[in-house]
């Protein structure tokens, strides 16, 4: 009932804003990765994605309606009242109409937006009825997923992702090597690449149980909607449902030493069939991933 | 008189001015000499920042390893916030409080005029501990300024240095809180009522309770680091039982009020400015010290708001979110009055004022993504990524350093008795303003298409707006040695002497000593008339 709810008042309040987000969409396209000049948030590839990204934009367009009209009447005194123009200063400096009506106004307007976003924050907060539970665990400088549970089964999949070679090569001082280069298909991929993606279902409520092993990381992916820090000693808990297959990309987003910049995420999302078939691939979770790509030494963490 | 105290050196027997260096600087309890000292630290330390900052974007110039190996950029990012803070807008903020306060309240000097001297002399040697760090095995701190275990806590010998820096730091800032309190409440001429105040005074005063009440929960905070790394305790030590989340929490309890800290004397001297060059009484008096006093309430009850994605259970992040939006009321209510306090007015546009009006907007922008920072689901988003750096860069440098400029323009023909070249003034503030603007916004863009900050390279996607905010970051870095030449101009050579009023619309009692002011300036306390002071009138 309250999904219905959401809904309802999502539109009516997000009606304004999605004009806008469509007419900037058909201009600058919302990419899931990462691109060139790009100017604004991902819309995402989830629902809750989308309505962060809502969100986002209600806020914006908020700000940029008020910062119109304060600036707009700050210029029109700066051109109105100068003192070349021969303006003769008046001396009034109290108003207790006005000041009522500054102080009351903002406060409903942040009433209308604090509504959308409790929202949003309540359903994303809500890890129920997941159907896969995959462990996040963060080490300096790469992260480790096990796949704990998928529909009450554990696949035993366990395994540690890391920056893959051409982007760690390219990325050491004085390489010389041109990051342009780093590459996949047409997407230059440079320190936002591993060696081993999670791989993951569409249309599957996945639980992050998300830890790390030594100092604090954060676990983002922006076209997901949100990121979780990964604290050595708590499990917080996300989830996320994704229905449309594709590579996203991240990176971790909480200072966490020097290759802080050198570890990123890449999800893989393919439909359930083939997850199925990559998941017998894995299995019994060997020691050196079948599948990958390139095979890199999965060592223990450098610190 | 006037005319003798031009330079250092023409020492006026009348002046009373100490004779020799030692005696003159190392000595002094002369609040405007301790101020001086505490401006031209705080100017030293912007251009060690500012030079960090360089290295900072000549790395993030393109994508690539260029220059710097990780570990020292990290080092950069690093001692660059904590200079900045510590070295240059705080006590940019107190050398301004020292000077103007007492010529403000009409008292002779500060209330505790050795403690005074103890609380500037302490920083040099607290920066010189930080800075030194830099070369001891190991390298100085990398874990951000924010020093949040377990990673702060991998550094080698030098965190214990870095943790006896920041409490030198503390001891000096809360000796000079508790200097400017006593001095406000203390020594007022007789019948200048608090509400007759400069707002100056008044956000000056508010920021002082704020320093004290949170200066002791930072030194807490690094202490039980300096015993988790060295006397085996366990309190952010998950291995010990400890919670390296309770750290944060205690941090940022510290460090909300801080950036407002940072902020407040600079609404103060924006609500000094504007009324100034518009000619007309500031709008809503005391409407503006409520808002200052709310938001400084406010600043307690948010802390949490820095840390929405540690995992918070859900009516924290409520609580947060909701708390924090408030604050945009009373911060509204201070716009709104600034832009009423020039409708009708009669404006001119001398330097002060323009960094004034550029602070007004430019600081209104940091304001808006604050408000969306606020929203926990698109913090999701924007927590640590190139939008917060970019948001609180709004704050900081468009906010509280454009505040220190405009208060150097606007007070500095009181400090040397010279005008400053206008023209060279105007040239500054042109270069400052788009330069910055190039440097920060693009970085908005950097956040949202999900740069994370803190990163020492990154992808191609990223290369066109990192370049364009290097140029801007190179642009405003040299533009600020226009303000070391504009300064050195009108103190040692301009030849335009400034009247006692300096300027046409200024008011209060600091306009009412000679320029530049005297050694010691009301000796004995001034006749209070209130139709000459800038808030004469209570009701208002």
């Amino acid at each position: 009932m309250m999904s219905t709810g959401t809904l309802r008042l999502r539109r009516a309040l997000a009606a304004p804003a999605l004009v806008v987000t469509t007419l900037l969409s058909s201009t600058i396209a919302l990419a899931n990765n990462p691109e060139p000049w790009q100017l604004n948030l991902t819309a995402g590839v989830t629902q809750t994605s989308q309505e962060v990204h809502q969100l986002h934009m209600i806020m914006l367009w908020i700000c940029v309606v008020i910062g119109v009209l304060v600036f707009g009447f700050m210029f029109v005194a700066m051109f109105r009242f100068r003192k070349s123009k021969g303006a003769v200063p008046a001396s009034w400096s109290h108003s207790t109409k006005l000041e009522a009506a500054w102080t009351i106004i903002p406060v409903l307007i942040l009433i209308g937006s604090a509504w959308p976003a409790t929202l949003v924050l309540l359903r994303m907060a809500d890890t129920s009825e997941s159907e896969m539970t995959i462990k996040i665990t963060g080490y300096q400088w790469k992260w480790r997923y096990e796949y704990v549970d998928y529909f009450g089964k554990d696949p035993g999949i366990n395994f540690v992702s890391s920056l893959e070679s051409t982007s760690d090569r390219t990325r050491q001082l004085g390489s010389g090597l041109d990051p342009a280069a780093v590459k996949v298909g047409d997407y230059p991929t440079y320190l936002l690449d591993v060696d081993k993606p999670l791989v993951l279902p569409t249309g599957v409520k996945v639980r992050f149980v998300i830890t790390a092993d030594d100092v604090i990381h954060a676990w983002w992916v922006p076209s997901l909607g949100w990121k979780q820090d990964a604290i050595p000693g708590i499990i917080n808990s996300q989830w996320t449902k994704i229905d449309e297959p594709g590579v996203y990309r991240g990176q971790c987003a909480e200072l966490c030493g020097k290759d802080h910049g050198f570890m990123p995420i890449v999800v893989n999302v393919v439909s359930k069939p083939e997850f199925e078939q990559w998941m017998t691939e894995q299995a019994p979770a060997p020691a050196v991933p079948a599948t990958a790509d390139v095979i890199a030494p999965t060592t223990g963490p450098q610190g | 008189m006037a005319h003798a105290a031009v330079h250092d050196d023409h020492h006026d027997a009348d002046d009373h001015k100490p004779q020799g260096f030692m005696a003159r600087w190392v000595f002094t309890t002369n609040h405007k000499d301790i101020g001086t000292l505490y401006l031209v630290f705080a100017l030293l330390m912007f251009f060690v920042g500012g030079a960090m900052a360089m290295i900072i974007r000549a790395e993030l110039f393109q994508p690539g390893m260029q220059l710097v190996e990780p570990q020292f950029f990290n080092q950069m990012t690093t001692m660059h916030a904590l200079i900045m803070i510590f070295g240059a807008v705080m006590p940019a903020f107190v050398g301004l409080g020292n000077w103007m306060i007492p010529l403000q309240v009409g008292a002779p000097d500060m209330a505790l005029p050795r403690m005074n001297n103890w609380s500037f002399w302490i920083l040099p040697f607290a920066f010189l501990i930080l800075l030194s760090t830099m070369f001891m095995p190991g390298a100085g701190p990398q874990g951000g300024w924010t020093l949040y275990p377990p990673l702060s806590m991998q550094g080698g010998d030098s965190v214990a240095f870095v943790i006896f820096a920041i409490h030198m730091m503390g001891i000096s800032s809360i000796m000079g809180a508790i200097n400017i309190i006593a001095t406000i409440l203390n020594m007022r001429a007789p019948g200048l009522d608090l509400l007759k105040m400069p707002i100056f005074v008044w956000s000056w005063l508010i920021t002082a309770f704020l320093l004290i009440a949170v200066m002791p929960v930072l030194a807490g905070a690094v202490t039980m680091l300096l015993t988790d790394k060295y006397f085996g305790t366990s309190f952010f030590n998950v291995a010990g039982g400890g919670d390296p989340v309770m750290f944060q929490h205690i941090f940022w309890f510290f460090g909300h009020p801080e950036v407002y800290i940072m902020i407040l004397p600079a609404f103060g001297i924006v609500s000094e400015i504007i009324p100034t060059f518009a000619r007309k009484p500031l709008f809503g008096y005391q409407a503006m010290i409520y808002a200052i006093a709310s938001i400084a309430f406010l600043s307690f009850i948010v802390w949490a708001h820095h840390m929405f994605t540690v995992g918070m259970p859900l009516g924290g992040e409520l609580y947060f979110m909701y708390a924090t939006m408030l604050i945009a009321v009373p911060t509204g209510v201070k716009v709104f009055n600034w832009v009423t306090t020039m409708w009708e007015g009669s404006m001119t546009f001398e330097t002060p004022m323009l960094f004034a009006l550029a602070f007004v907007i430019l600081f209104t922008i940091g304001g808006f993504s604050g408000l969306m920072l606020a929203i926990v689901p698109a913090d999701f988003q924007y927590h640590d990524t190139y939008f917060v750096v970019a948001h609180f860069h709004y704050v900081l440098v468009t906010g509280a350093v454009f505040a220190i400029m405009a208060a150097a323009y606007y007070w500095l023909p009181k400090w040397c008795g010279n005008m400053y070249s206008e023209r060279w003034g105007k040239i500054h503030f042109w270069m400052s303003v788009i330069s910055v603007n190039v440097l920060f916004f693009p970085q908005h863009f950097l956040g949202l298409a999900g740069m994370p900050r803190r990163i020492p390279d990154y992808n191609v996607a990223f290369a066109d707006f990192n370049m364009i905010s290097s140029i801007g970051g190179f642009w405003f870095g040299l533009s600020q040695l226009l303000f070391v030449g504009v300064v050195w101009h009108a103190v040692y050579k301009s030849k335009n002497r400034a009247t006692a009023q300096v300027w046409e619309g200024a008011r209060g009692l600091e306009w009412t000593v000679p320029s530049p002011a005297p050694h010691h300036t009301f000796t004995t306390p001034p006749v209070i008339d209130d139709s000459k002071l800038a808030h004469g009138d209570p009701t208002h």
